[in-house]
């Protein structure tokens, strides 16, 4: 059990202003090896900033960032650039579906593997052997993830013409391609019905046990939330206002007043 | 009914027309005598042109709006029904004869017409490769870059100090003429990194501006406005060549030329680099988040069509053996990016038959020259309405997988 209280991903402080602003304030959290954690709040409360920091999109004004991937020395990854975050093993989905539009459902998985193969512009050109093992395992790769995401009959379709929900699980199948230990999914059930949603839980559980990848994720369905995380932090304004299990999040007065105070059947 | 709205909306075009273009046909004021003449008939011709040609207009839009509800009914069938280019390309069968015969022509062409023909063509296969190159850059890497041409010129200048000052061979130039364009594109990468779009566009044409004054003006180096004169013809080892036989030399290497780059297009396209530039094309942020170097990327994008433009940029001056700043101004810059755009963003063939038709055309319409440029913009306007991904829509390559036999049997 000692390899489930590793930590991975471990925040101090985190503060983010923009000019007077202060977006995110003091926030400090942890994700351990083998769990799913959440970051709840209301809109605006600055998760997604949140995640921008962690992934390199955003410096953060103070603050730390560290990155513990399993048998391999302490990161800091302040102001690190977001492909050298990713290289690390943190992954990201976005809120606002990013998908590379035009271009195949295979291919935007394959632009995962990017950063763990090292074909440059002549070995392209000349196409020796090492490329085309390369390559060979970039598709073998992304097919299996197509797979495992329910996505292979989409393989050869443009990304854009997908249906909503599976653009969603595609950008997971892309975020798994980078190999990472961690997972960061912004809203990932974001725009989906019921029986989509209920898909999705199965499949974050799914790569959370079958992947050994643990998971971050922002979401406002309670009911996933509930559902799924073994931990949960809650942000308003910017601030940590609570922090612990599924159960004690349910009951604590501040998140309720917060968050779930006028719907409280939400929960 | 319809047929007389239809007539209708002509005639109040038509009437339109007469209107605007009243001061400019019909009043002409001859200032020396203090007359004003009228010329009516002008714009009965007027009326009867803009009727015709609105009338023309109209039935193309309603044929396209029908052609798109048509689509909407047939249910997704038809819109992955591939068009007639789009065949010719898949299907080999189709294909190769026509190849073959594209080639036999390209090779035959020197011996048996004259040499103004083979030289218009030696200026077409350079346009065809500048095409090819910036398509690196604004088709497949989506970098939209107004200032291509200053490429184009660091190699024709590398290559014509290089020779008449230092007196080396063209063999030697072409490879260095080509790796100074990646370098210059490189240097000039490096400030515009973070720039997208709009912003980006402005700062290239203004290196593209740059490039042109400098050679202008410095005088010690680029011999300025008067450009530099007697550069040496390409060489075949040691052979001794009439302008005649240079030229056809000079076109079979052009010939080469092409064929390499769309060999080395071709094999990036489909590749970890090729992908990487089209999905930083598509969304940086994303891009980068999915563990793409962007600056790495982009600098390869921006030095690989550089290094195109520079390096048929030494073809160019040993074809010419003559340039001055005058041949590197933005119209070459803003023809080559309407290759691009006519082409389609990032498919080769399409590139490749719209340099050759926005090349060869002008030529051999000279009769019409005066009316070039109306022509030309009256193209790009038809084009961008009726067909904006261009002539030949760039489809994305297909990979097959050890699985997906039996992941189609079992879906299928």
């Amino acid at each position: 059990m000692a390899e489930n209280t590793q930590k991975l991903l471990e925040v101090r402080e985190l503060t983010m202003d923009f000019g007077g602003l202060r977006a995110v304030d003091s926030i400090t959290l942890e994700v351990c090896a083998g769990e799913i954690v959440a970051l709840i709040g209301p809109n605006g409360a600055g998760k997604t900033t949140f995640f921008n920091c962690v992934t390199g999109i955003y410096k953060p004004t103070r603050g730390e960032i560290l990155v513990h991937p399993p048998e391999q020395k302490t990161h800091k990854i302040n102001g690190f650039k977001p492909n050298r975050v990713t290289a690390m093993g943190l992954a990201r989905t976005f809120q606002n579906i990013r998908l590379f539009q035009n271009m195949t459902v295979l291919e935007n998985v394959m632009i995962g593997r990017h950063c763990r193969t090292t074909t440059n512009i002549l070995g392209a050109i000349l196409r020796g052997k090492n490329t085309n093992r390369q390559e060979r395992e970039t598709i073998e790769r992304s097919y299996e993830l197509l797979e495992k995401v329910g996505l292979v009959h989409f393989a050869d379709e443009f990304a854009k013409n997908l249906p909503y929900g599976a653009q969603r699980r595609l950008e997971i199948a892309r975020a798994m391609a980078t190999d990472p230990f961690l997972l960061l999914l912004d809203e990932p059930a974001a725009g989906m019905n019921p029986q989509e949603t209920k898909d999705l839980d199965e499949l974050i559980v799914r790569i959370k046990d079958t992947e050994n990848i643990s998971i971050l994720l922002i979401e406002h369905d309670m009911k996933l939330v509930m559902n799924i995380s073994e931990r949960i932090y809650v942000m308003e304004y910017g601030k940590k206002i609570a922090h612990g299990s599924p159960q004690e999040i349910r009951s604590n007065p501040k998140v309720i007043e917060a968050y779930l105070g006028e719907g409280g059947d939400d929960a | 009914m319809a047929m007389i709205s239809y007539l209708k909306s002509c005639l109040i075009a038509a009437i339109w027309f007469v209107f605007l273009t009243f001061p400019l046909m019909v009043v002409k004021v001859n200032t020396l005598k203090n007359t004003v003449e009228w010329r009516w008939m002008n714009m009965l011709w007027v009326a009867i042109g803009a009727f015709i040609l609105s009338a023309v207009w109209r039935w193309a839009m309603e044929r396209r709006a029908s052609g798109a509800s048509q689509k909407e009914q047939d249910g997704s069938d038809t819109d992955k029904k591939p068009s007639l280019g789009q065949r010719l390309l898949d299907d080999p069968k189709l294909y190769r004869p026509v190849l073959g015969l594209v080639v036999a022509l390209a090779l035959l062409m020197p011996w048996v017409s004259e040499m103004y023909q083979v030289t218009i063509w030696v200026f077409a296969l350079i346009y065809v490769v500048l095409g090819l190159g910036l398509n690196i850059t604004v088709g497949l890497a989506g970098l939209l870059d107004l200032g291509y041409v200053a490429f184009f010129g660091v190699g024709a200048y590398t290559y014509a100090i290089l020779n008449t000052r230092f007196g080396l061979d063209f063999w030697i130039c072409l490879p260095i003429g080509g790796l100074t364009g990646a370098l210059v594109g490189v240097l000039l990468g490096f400030p515009i990194l973070r720039l997208r779009g709009d912003y980006l566009a402005i700062v290239t044409l203004g290196f593209g501006s740059i490039a042109k004054i400098v050679y202008e003006n410095w005088e010690g180096v680029f011999n300025g406005a008067r450009g530099i004169e007697k550069i040496a013809r390409p060489g075949f080892f040691g052979m001794e060549m009439d302008i005649s036989a240079a030229t056809t030399f000079t076109y079979y290497l052009m010939l080469v030329m092409v064929v390499i780059t769309i060999f080395v297009t071709n094999r990036l396209k489909d590749s970890r680099i090729g992908r990487a530039w089209m999905a930083l094309r598509e969304d940086e942020i994303a891009c980068v988040a999915m563990g793409v170097d962007m600056a790495r990327t982009k600098l390869g994008a921006y030095a690989l069509g550089a290094f195109w433009a520079g390096l048929v940029g030494v073809i160019f001056a040993s074809q010419t053996t003559y340039i001055n700043p005058a041949s590197f101004d933005f119209m070459l810059s803003a023809i080559v990016l309407s290759m691009v755009v006519l082409g389609g963003m990032g498919s080769i063939v399409g590139v490749v038959i719209a340099a050759l038709v926005l090349n060869l055309l002008p030529e051999y319409l000279r009769a019409f020259e005066d009316y070039r440029m109306l022509v030309f913009g009256a193209v790009m306007v038809l084009m961008m309405l009726f067909r904006p991904q261009g002539l030949v829509s760039n489809i994305r390559k297909t990979y097959t997988h050890s699985k997906k036999v039996h992941a189609e049997e079992a879906n299928g």
